[in-house]
């Protein structure tokens, strides 16, 4: 690959060209718009986790000062607007599909949890709708919920959904339960944990925003929206939920302030403004505050697991058999059957050679908010289960926790390596990945600092992650195989003006991650343009031709790939104009660093003198090539890509309080090739500092009734400065073997890696004290009880 | 309504509030300084941090009518009229301490205050004690304690010029 100047090219920290407006205030989040003749939206939502609507009376409130209109779901409805759609189908083990209840914008008949919306105020100012919801009276008959899973699958539950009998959406699973049967059959040992992997809420720090309008003179309508998609959100408003042709809407999302997976989903706010803006006749604004969003943004994880693993003498794996309760919440939102299945199930293999594996899944109904992917996705679950199992394994065999890793490696030479659960690894070399990180974390040195600290009265341990995840989701024949009611192919744009400076159009959406600069610098490492000539237009569908957005840490496996793919148009293209200004033919064209040479002669044109020709072409194949210097591409992946690595974690803990402190981390991930260091640096420290969130102090708690405990930033634990470590990150490259750029993705490694990490340091440290697990998240309340519970049982001994 | 006469930004201004309205929807609203961000409705995150009087308060728990007569920057006054960035905006580009820009205003305003009133240097940890009425969800802050470290020798004018991150 060329590199035009050496700080520019694929490989170079250049600082990002968007801090600039961010850093002076100059940010355009959907909050920051106002539309001529605005108006704002209320959304009365549910306090009950489960009730029948009885009535609901809108008198009054259609009265109060300011208020244009009120809407119900029964006006809705009564108006013809569609359910949200769930965009996977996912089937029972039996071949029946799961069951898929309607999920209505405003609830119709029952609300089923809380946070569940009712109806909608539209009024002059935000105070005045936030007014008249209050005096909307609903008439509820409160009913009996299903908080959690357990309570849900009991006999004589509560029923949420007239189609989902038992509150069971699908009981789905994968792999030879008869060959994993056998081989715990002739195991020489067995392992076995049962663990809760801890519902998150995602708390991207910008809440949730939408405006829509509609325009009387065309009858056209807009949605500006907090999304990570907007072209699918396009597509499943349009066809499934308003029946507006995507000709007809337009969808922007313009800066978004972070996502993690929670701004992926088509929300029921984005359909009744768009919906609403029409009735009304002028634009309808609504912005979450933050309770609401803890109450309506899709959260994350949620699993209760059983786990068994079975070892032949050598302490090499036979087999994982894994049976797992996923809860769904109350509606199924977009993405959510397809995270515990092929995002998680198929991920157990990990990085060892396990022959066989069989997991079984139930996603279960609960009167709580929607659960969907939230940064990993399936795979921090499935690698949370394998290397807590692979420590308990190790305790439980005697062989020290590297080395039972090393034995179960897949080799560097094994690749391609095929999986027992579907997927196919196409590179990666965990042994140096383990190795880096070992080195880099002092692992060697570790007695002597935790002895160290021992003398302070600290209790100091180390913990290891070996993981693998899946990205770059995906090709589309295979999830469509799978369920998935979309293509995961990626579409970009690349536009060279006449005057040589280039636009991007990408329909993968930057919500931190900084497209605006990565994608630029392809440009510059491919076409020769200079960072600052090139301009990355996303989040619009009404620039961008089309596209599938930001999830998955797919931005540059599969939009990169397209931008690859467009730029190999562009190069071609403008080979048969040089041939054709040079007079020379067209296999004797070379381009390299934005010029266009004859071989062997000092003939050349720059990149700038082929546009201008394209643009003006007066001297110009006109016959045979179109003006013009535009090219589009759609890349479909030939698979996922398979970023792996090492996490290792050293914690403190004060036994007297039992507040854990992560003293040490080291991340050594394999992202592929790294385009700018700096950005992947960032984006792991940040996936890390939310890995360490989910293993010491965030947890969404709900109570047996269901009300909603941790509804606010007071109640639920967001990590603060001080409650993180510096982390040290590295990267050990293999290149990916089927993607133009051989990137791999890195928006979740981090969070993928990092929580086994620590709760397998928090187990090291309290090792005297007989402890062989510890639920997430481990809070100084949870240590601290293992601590004292366990104490007289030490004095005694 | 009640009337309140306060300079932003060095502009003086004098806008009808009612007696509710909240600093932060004066700044977004009335005067369109959209930089000035929410993030929470419980005082928690400090996305709405600018300085009135050369202190860093939350703008989301002030109301306007307290500012009667105040001087308030916000992060869309930091900045020298030619376009040249406060040392501490440079140093959060040097130093990638800012990903989606959401909480980086109110990290910004934040971090200024932080440096001034220690103007005998703050170690790391100190740092990140200093940080702790803002939240920042997407660096794991890493980068912004690193940003803040190199801010201060410049602000402190024990450098001239911002250290540069490590390649
Ligand atoms: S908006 Fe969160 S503290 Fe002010
Ligand atoms: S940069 Fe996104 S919240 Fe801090």
């Amino acid at each position: 690959m060329n590199v035009v100047t050496p700080f520019e090219g694929i490989g170079a920290s250049v600082r990002r060209k968007e801090d600039l407006r961010f850093l002076s205030g100059r940010g355009q989040y959907t909050d920051d718009l106002n539309r001529q003749g605005q108006t704002w939206a209320h959304i009365l939502r549910s306090p009950h986790p489960h009730a029948r609507i009885r009535g609901i009376d809108t008198r009054a409130a259609s009265a109060m000062p300011g208020v244009l209109a009120v809407f119900t779901g029964k006006d809705m409805a009564e108006a013809g607007v569609g359910g949200l759609p769930c965009g996977w189908l996912i089937h029972n083990k039996d071949g029946s599909p799961m069951a898929e209840p309607p999920h209505p914008v405003l609830a119709v008949d029952k609300v089923r949890h809380v946070g569940d919306p009712v109806a909608v105020v539209v009024a002059e100012t935000r105070a005045q709708a936030r007014d008249a919801a209050e005096a909307i009276a609903v008439d509820y008959e409160v009913l009996p919920a299903a908080a959690t899973m357990a309570q849900a699958l009991a006999p004589g539950a509560p029923q949420l959904h007239e189609g989902a009998p038992g509150n069971l959406c699908y009981d789905w699973h994968i792999g030879d339960k008869a060959v994993v049967d056998a081989a715990f059959a002739r195991a020489h040992k067995v392992a076995t944990l049962e663990l809760v992997n801890n519902r998150l809420v995602p708390n991207a720090m910008e809440p949730r925003a939408a405006i829509g309008e509609y325009d009387r003179g065309t009858g056209d309508y807009t949605l500006w929206t907090t999304s990570q998609n907007p072209h699918v959100i396009r597509l499943l408003m349009g066809a499934n939920v308003l029946h507006i042709p995507e000709s007809r809407l337009r969808v922007i999302a313009p800066d978004v302030g972070g996502g993690f997976g929670s701004k992926i989903y088509h929300y029921a706010e984005e359909a009744i403004v768009t919906w609403a803006s029409g009735r009304v006749e002028r634009p309808v604004k609504w912005t979450a505050d933050r309770v609401e969003s803890f109450m309506s943004d899709a959260h994350g994880r949620d699993h209760v697991t059983k786990a068994e693993l079975a070892l032949d003498q050598d302490g090499k794996i036979l087999a994982l058999r894994v049976s797992t309760l996923a809860n769904m919440g109350a509606y199924l939102s977009t993405f959510a059957p397809c995270i515990p299945t092929y995002l998680y199930a198929t991920l157990l293999a990990g990085v060892y050679t396990t022959p066989a594996i069989y997991c079984e899944v139930k996603a279960v109904f609960t009167n709580t908010v929607p659960v969907d992917a939230y940064r990993g996705a399936g795979r921090p679950e499935a690698t949370y289960l394998l290397e807590r199992l692979m420590d308990v394994a190790a305790a439980e065999t005697g062989i020290d926790r590297i080395e039972l890793r090393r034995r179960n490696f897949i080799r560097p030479d094994q690749f391609p390596y095929q999986t027992p659960v579907a997927l196919q690894y196409d590179s990666g070399n965990y042994h140096a990945t383990l190795d880096q990180a070992l080195q880099a974390a002092d692992w060697a040195g570790f007695e002597a600092r935790r002895a160290e600290a021992k003398r302070r009265g600290r209790l100091r341990g180390i913990g290891v992650s070996t993981y693998i995840e899946a990205c770059g989701i995906a090709p589309s024949a295979v999830v469509g195989s799978l369920g998935a009611r979309a293509g995961l192919y990626e579409v970009g744009t690349i536009r060279v003006h006449p005057t040589g400076s280039v636009t991007v159009l990408t329909g993968a959406h930057s919500h931190g991650q900084g497209h605006e600069t990565t994608f630029a610098q392809l440009v510059a490492d491919k076409l020769g343009v200079p960072v600052a000539q090139v301009e990355v237009v996303h989040g619009d569908t009404g620039k961008v031709p089309f596209g599938m957005g930001t999830y998955g840490s797919r931005s540059l496996a599969v939009g990169g790939s397209a931008m690859m793919k467009a730029m190999d148009k562009i190069i071609a293209k403008g080979k048969r104009i040089a041939a054709h200004l040079m007079e020379a033919s067209v296999e004797d064209i070379e381009f390299e660093r934005g010029e266009f040479r004859v071989a062997g002669t000092d003939k050349k044109k720059t990149l700038t003198e082929i546009s201008v020709a394209a643009y003006v072409p007066h001297n110009y194949p006109i016959e045979e090539l179109e003006p013009g210097l535009e090219e589009t591409a759609f890349y479909d992946p030939k698979n996922f890509t398979f970023p792996a690595g090492c996490h290792v974690a050293e914690v403190e803990i004060d036994p007297e309080t039992g507040r854990t402190q992560v003293v040490n981390f080291t991340a050594v991930d394999d992202v592929g090739r790294v385009i700018n260091p700096m950005i992947v640096e960032g984006q792991v420290q940040g996936g890390v500092a939310q890995g360490i969130g989910q293993a010491l102090l965030e947890r969404c708690v709900y109570d047996e009734n269901g009300q909603l405990l941790s509804g606010s930033m007071m109640d639920y634990t967001m990590p603060r400065a001080d409650d993180l470590p510096p982390v040290g990150v590295a990267t050990h490259t293999t290149l990916c073997t089927h993607n133009p750029l051989g990137v791999k993705g890195c928006g979740e490694v981090g969070a993928i890696g990092s929580p086994p990490a620590v709760i397998n340091a928090v187990v090291d440290a309290l090792k005297e004290y007989g402890v062989r697990h510890v639920e997430m998240p481990a809070t100084p309340e949870r240590i601290w009880q293992i601590i004292n519970a366990n104490r007289p049982r030490m004095a005694a001994e | 309504m009640p009337q309140v006469t306060l300079t932003v930004n060095g502009k003086k201004h004098t806008v009808e509030v009612e007696p509710r309205t909240l600093l932060v929807e004066l700044l977004r609203e009335k005067l369109r300084l959209t930089g000035t961000h929410v993030g929470c409705d419980t005082s928690q995150c400090g996305a709405c941090v600018v300085h009135i009087n050369g202190d860093s308060v939350k703008s989301c728990t002030t109301l306007a009518v307290m500012c009667e007569g105040a001087e308030v920057t916000t992060i869309e006054g930091l900045a020298s009229p030619d376009g040249t960035l406060h040392p501490m905006q440079e140093a959060f580009r040097e130093y990638h301490a800012l990903q989606c820009g959401f909480c980086t205003p109110g990290m910004v305003m934040s971090a200024i205050d932080l440096v001034r009133k220690n103007p005998q240097g703050l170690s790391e940890e100190e740092i990140r004690h200093g940080l702790e009425g803002n939240l920042c969800r997407c660096t794991g802050y890493h980068n912004i304690v690193k940003a803040i470290a190199a801010a201060q020798e410049v602000m402190h004018g024990r450098r001239k010029e911002l250290a540069r991150a490590a390649e």
